[in-house]
């Protein structure tokens, strides 16, 4: 609110002069004793600050201390002593992630790479086909047909990591003596996608198939689901749209191009956006329970390498807790980035 | 009025029809052959001659499974962490978002921001493990052995969920907890009588994220919880199929059933319970996904 000079001042017509306003005496006297009035307010609505005191608790305990842990990474770690006692060692972790050229160093660029990579892959192949299944829905005219295929697509989505994974691990695995291979690699051999040696050694085994398996189960397992926002935008569209078009001789491409997508072109940036915000978020349970020692070289992504030098007898939690500060700074910063032009290029702010 | 399709028109419909087929087809394939799998008889399991339907049907990898105390017990364990952690993440979510979604809420922005900057950035795995690793250590000492209460109370906190919730709340008419004050009504009531009844399906669906978070938990279970008859079912899945992949300890493996049937068992009754109840909260997963566009 703007305060102008009418509004401090007023003209006292007994004593002929000017005085202070009774409404800036107020506000004055709020700003005099600002705490006293903060005080007073919580006094009086005591009961809404005890509710919000559980979930502050929760987040402080649980998300802010950790936090204050990951300060681990400029200070000399010994796995013995609590942060604060430990020794300040500057950016030697992050010199050394990044500078010295060791196979610690290797793997942590390896790690890097792996994480855009998988990241930038998820974007390509697993942004696109969740609207272009919402557009097939669009053209399913019979209610329960729809709901039939709706129901089958998002079937995967209610299966945990790690049955997703369990399953694609027996649907790909290797053969042996004792038994045969997966049945997808068994389908693969057939058609003479891959040959039957490599199917037999095991999909997982496999460096060069982790991404395409990565990507394929995430959108085996997603984009039925995903698919819902786009499929509300599109049947959101009216009728008579389509009918004004089809009388102007539009075909389906046009139809498409001039109707369809200028309606759900929203919901697209803001999808997109978001999905640019997370994208260094990469589900590590996953790639945990997919990978192993064989598959580093395209699996390994920055959060599984700081889970194994930081929990299991890697360099050390220090090294660990580097790694995740960059990870976790770029993520951050890709996520500003992404609000910020979400808020300058749309009305909708994402958060 | 109806009009006859254009060809192109025609076209579109037809390929629709097919790819959407053969998605559908392939999303539901793996379950039907993990079934098959697991009802099949040894040399056809491990010959790889199921495609589709079951060959020589046994039931005893089920019954192997089903004798086994410790997938009961981790099944009870998963039951124990979804009820009880959905109900405390609810507790706290709900009190919280019904205070945030004050406008008389003092520093509500700093409030707000403390919630919505968790999401921005998260400490990631090390730090937390390290803080859990503290965090049980309080918790024994307080005399909470039990280290499924840590996963319960430490975990599954989402700040999304908190603020589709107060979002919710936000929505609420001003005027009716008006008349409610006016009524007489306290602050926990206006909550409980007013608030919480005319938000039923946010939390509803709210309740649901937390509860599928909670069944889907793997990886804190794994890593915070050192004793196996408390390990929950995603965990004792795991588990059993490093275990029953392992070629070497496998050989000796002399059952009528191949030992793959068991771990496709497994699945097919770890995913069982969630089709038996996807009918009735399928419509309010469908509305969460639409609940998106957070705004500040």
């Amino acid at each position: 609110m703007k305060v102008g000079a009418a509004d401090y001042l007023e003209f006292d017509k007994a004593r002929g002069v000017y005085r202070v306003s009774p409404e800036q005496a107020v506000r004055d006297d709020v700003e005099k004793h600002y705490w006293l009035h903060v005080g007073r307010t919580i006094v009086k609505d005591w009961r809404l600050y005890l509710m919000l005191i559980p979930m502050m608790l929760v987040f402080l305990f649980w998300r802010y201390f950790p936090m204050y842990e990951l300060l681990g990474c400029f200070k000399v770690s010994d796995n013995v002593l609590p942060v604060s006692k430990q020794l300040f060692s500057g950016f030697s972790y992050f010199k050394r992630l990044l500078l010295a050229g060791d196979s610690l160093s290797t793997d942590f660029w390896r790690a890097m790479r792996n994480t855009f990579i998988l990241s930038f892959y998820g974007l390509c192949f697993g942004f696109p086909i969740p609207i272009i299944l919402a557009l097939f829905f669009n053209e399913i005219r019979s209610n329960i047909a729809r709901s039939v295929y709706q129901v089958l697509t998002y079937l995967p989505k209610f299966m945990s990591t790690v049955v997703m994974t369990s399953l694609v691990t027996m649907l790909v695995k290797q053969g042996s003596l004792t038994t045969g291979m997966g049945i997808v690699s068994q389908f693969l051999a057939n058609i003479g996608l891959i040959s039957p040696e490599v199917a037999n050694a095991g999909l997982l085994n496999n460096p060069s198939f982790f991404r395409s398996i990565y990507q394929i189960s995430g959108i085996w397992e997603g984009a039925g689901y995903d698919s819902i926002v786009f499929f509300a935008a599109i049947i959101a569209i009216s009728p008579t749209s389509y009918e004004a078009a089809q009388i102007d001789g539009a075909n389906k491409m046009a139809q498409m191009r001039y109707v369809v997508l200028p309606s759900i072109l929203s919901t697209i940036v803001i999808m997109l956006i978001t999905r640019i915000g997370t994208l260094l978020n990469i589900g590590y349970e996953k790639v945990l329970l997919l990978y192993n020692p064989q598959t580093y070289v395209t699996a390994d992504v920055v959060s599984t390498f700081a889970n194994r030098n930081g929990m299991g007898t890697g360099a050390g939690t220090g090294i660990a807790a580097a790694a995740e500060m960059m990870n976790n700074v770029i993520g951050m910063l890709l996520v500003i980035g992404a609000n910020t032009i979400a808020r300058k290029a749309s009305d909708t702010s994402l958060y | 009025m109806k009009r006859k399709l254009e060809i192109s028109e025609l076209i579109f419909k037809i390929i629709s029809y097919t790819l959407l087929t053969v998605f559908a087809l392939c999303c539901l394939y793996p379950f039907v052959y993990a079934i098959s799998a697991s009802i099949s008889g040894r040399s056809a399991v491990e010959y790889g001659s199921v495609v589709l339907f079951p060959k020589d049907v046994q039931f005893e990898a089920f019954a192997k499974m089903f004798g086994d105390n410790m997938f009961w017990n981790a099944y009870s364990n998963t039951l124990f962490v979804t009820l009880y952690g959905t109900i405390w993440a609810m507790f706290t979510s709900i009190l919280g978002a019904y205070a945030l979604s004050k406008r008389r809420l003092l520093f509500r922005k700093f409030f707000n921001f403390f919630l919505v900057f968790t999401m921005w950035f998260s400490a990631g795995i090390v730090p937390q493990y390290l803080n859990y690793l503290d965090t049980q250590k309080v918790f024994n000492a307080i005399g909470i052995m039990d280290d499924k209460w840590l996963v319960v109370i430490a975990m599954g906190m989402a700040a999304m969920n908190i603020i589709l919730l107060r979002n919710a709340f936000e929505g609420v008419p001003s005027e009716i907890e008006e008349a409610a004050v006016v009524d007489g009504a306290s602050e926990f009531q206006v909550l409980s009588k007013v608030y919480i009844p005319m938000s039923k399906s946010t939390i509803a669906t709210v309740a649901l994220f937390f509860a599928i978070s909670r069944w889907n938990g793997y990886f804190w279970a794994r890593q915070m919880i050192s004793n196996s008859n408390e390990h929950p079912l995603q965990v004792f899945i795991r588990l059993r199929l490093e275990e029953y992949t392992d070629p070497e300890a496998m050989s000796g493996w002399n059952e009528a059933f191949a030992s793959d049937s068991v771990i496709y068992a497994l699945i097919v009754c770890s995913i069982v319970p969630i089709l038996i109840i996807y009918p009735f909260i399928q419509k309010y997963f469908a509305k969460g996904v639409n609940m998106g566009g957070v705004k500040e």
